[in-house]
């Protein structure tokens, strides 16, 4: 491991160890926090009991289903976007201040919109992911070397297998900042959602457990849901490392 | 000129038949509406190209040459005039049977050296086995046999150039245009390179059209050069240099070689004093 990597280690653990020792010594009441080792126990019990299981296959499912709906339609709608420029240049500020909307705001509309359950999760879930793929396939489309683009129309390509077969993998390092947005927005909008429209899932039990005082299973599983995201995130990383790396960007 | 080496192109006098592809009286006008404003790159151009024929252009930077090429390849559409391929009009899209190699490196990264090689023949729905022939051939013949399964970025710039004429050459195209495709190497490879452009158009038959900035490249390769004015550009004359076909860049040791390139210096010399004065005027007019 490189050297910055050990100082991010020291001060993730360093961070971790603080907050063991504040909620040990009782400087942080058990009904605030509780310590993180005993986060990593409640959650080990919790996951053996099996009784959180529906709830986790839930809500990665959901996550799954609007991250790929999400990836595939924003790469879709970026593409088709790109093709017209004057459209694109009238819905550019929308795109740009998207994600200064107060969303959850509206959750009643959502509501009236989607219904409640597993439908509605999805569709704020993809609703929360897709805008940063188009983004992100808008700004890797722009930036496609004009020789590529130019190489294509020689070999007779039309626009749709232009898109895939050239301009999707020459957009490829601007396309993983989208994926990687994509995933953190579809977590977060499928918890959120959960929270407030759903009867199953993590965000539901979370929010199960905090409104009965259940402070162990409630800290359990959001040490879950950061230990999860932190696997996909490195995963993805790791990826994304490795075929930057042989295509030499 | 009485020089038989620097005899002129007769091509008003050539028989049809061999005519592969042909422009009459193309312009290409950048940018602005209709008649006023815009950049006038190309000026009526005539060119006829024999089949089978290594023809180069040359010019002063920025005269038009890519736009000459774009526009015969079908890249971009004339503003005015007509462009033939054995004998039909192409309408601004590039004609089945034409290859071209970019000036600037237009290897996928994404691809091995094998796969970016057999890109086109797999597009194209050949069989498994002929692209496989087809592949070996092109490795062996530019020198990338060791290479086939290693990514563009492990690659120098000229066996990048390399892959997109292995590319381009597997097609089998007629016609292969070049836009100065050794621009970015080193003068010692692009030597090599010229050479080996050489030998494919030997072993392929293709009629060859070769943009360069580079008297050299273009005395010690061609068959014919048609030499471009500066901006807005077109060929004014056009010299032919007798070669043997079989020929490499050792040809540079030939008398008629300084001659040639002499001759070509001294009709590009005016054309690129006047490029570099249109440059100034249009600095002035900036500043
Ligand atoms: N897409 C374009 N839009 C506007 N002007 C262009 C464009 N492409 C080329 N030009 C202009 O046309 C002229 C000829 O360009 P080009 O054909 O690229 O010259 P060369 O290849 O001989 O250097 C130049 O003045 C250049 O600035
Ligand atoms: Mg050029």
């Amino acid at each position: 491991m490189s050297r910055v990597g050990w100082i991010r280690l020291l001060v993730v653990g360093g961070f971790i160890l603080a907050i063991e020792l504040l909620c040990r010594t009782g400087m942080i009441s058990p009904r605030v926090l509780i310590a993180p080792s005993d986060m990593a126990i409640r959650l080990y019990r919790l996951l053996l009991s099996g009784q959180a299981n529906a709830d986790i296959i839930e809500t990665l499912g959901n996550v799954a289903i609007s991250l790929v709906l999400s990836v595939s339609g924003g790469f879709a709608i970026g593409a088709a976007i790109h093709a017209l420029p004057r459209l694109r240049r009238a819905i550019d500020p929308f795109l740009a201040s998207y994600y200064a909307l107060p969303f959850f705001a509206f959750y009643p509309l959502f509501i009236v919109m989607f219904g409640l359950g597993r439908g509605a999760v999805v569709a704020i879930g993809f609703l929360f992911g897709v805008v940063a793929m188009i983004i992100a396939t808008l700004n890797g489309f722009d930036r496609i070397p004009r020789v590529l683009v130019r190489t294509a129309e020689v070999y007779h390509m039309g626009p749709v297998a232009a898109a895939l077969r050239i301009k999707l993998p020459s957009a490829v390092p601007y396309l993983f900042t989208g994926v990687k947005l994509a995933i953190a927005y579809c977590f977060i909008g499928v918890i959120a959602a959960e929270f407030i429209m759903a009867s199953s899932g993590l965000g539901y039990a979370i929010a199960y457990a905090f409104n009965n005082f259940d402070n162990g299973k409630m800290y359990a599983l959001m040490f879950f849901i950061i230990v999860l995201v932190t696997i996909v995130n490195a995963l993805f990383y790791t990826y994304e490392r490795r075929l930057m790396r042989r295509w030499g960007r | 000129m009485n020089s038989a080496a620097l005899q002129p192109a007769q091509s008003a006098h050539e028989p049809s038949k061999d005519v592969h592809a042909e422009m009459r009286g193309v312009t290409r006008v950048y940018g602005g509406d209709g008649k006023t404003g815009g950049v006038q790159a190309l000026a009526a151009t005539d060119l006829r190209l024999r089949r089978g024929e290594f023809y180069s252009v040359i010019g002063p930077s920025g005269c038009g040459k890519s736009t000459l090429l774009d526009v015969l390849a079908g890249l971009s559409r004339p503003t005015t005039g007509e462009v033939l391929f054995e004998g039909k009009s192409i309408d601004g899209r590039v004609p089945e049977g034409t290859g071209v190699v970019f000036q600037e490196d237009a290897s996928f990264p994404w691809l091995t050296v094998a796969d970016n090689i057999a890109f086109g023949l797999r597009r194209a729905g050949i069989d498994a086995a002929e692209i496989q022939r087809r592949l070996d051939y092109a490795l062996k013949l530019m020198g990338l046999a060791d290479f086939a399964k290693s990514y563009p970025s492990q690659l120098s710039g000229g066996m990048r150039q390399r892959v997109c004429i292995a590319r381009t050459l597997v097609m089998q195209p007629r016609i292969i245009l070049l836009d100065e495709p050794f621009g970015a190497l080193d003068a010692q490879t692009r030597l090599i390179m010229g050479d080996e452009l050489l030998k494919v158009w030997r072993e392929t038959g293709a009629t060859v059209v070769l943009i360069t900035h580079a008297l050299d490249e273009a005395a010690m390769l061609s068959d014919r050069i048609g030499i471009m004015s500066a901006r807005p550009g077109k060929i004014i004359e056009e010299i032919k240099t007798q070669w043997p076909r079989d020929r490499d860049s050792r040809i540079a040791a030939n008398p008629a070689f300084g001659e040639i390139t002499a001759r070509l210096w001294s009709v590009l010399r005016d054309e690129s004093l006047k490029a570099i004065h249109q440059g100034n005027k249009s600095s002035a007019g900036l500043a």
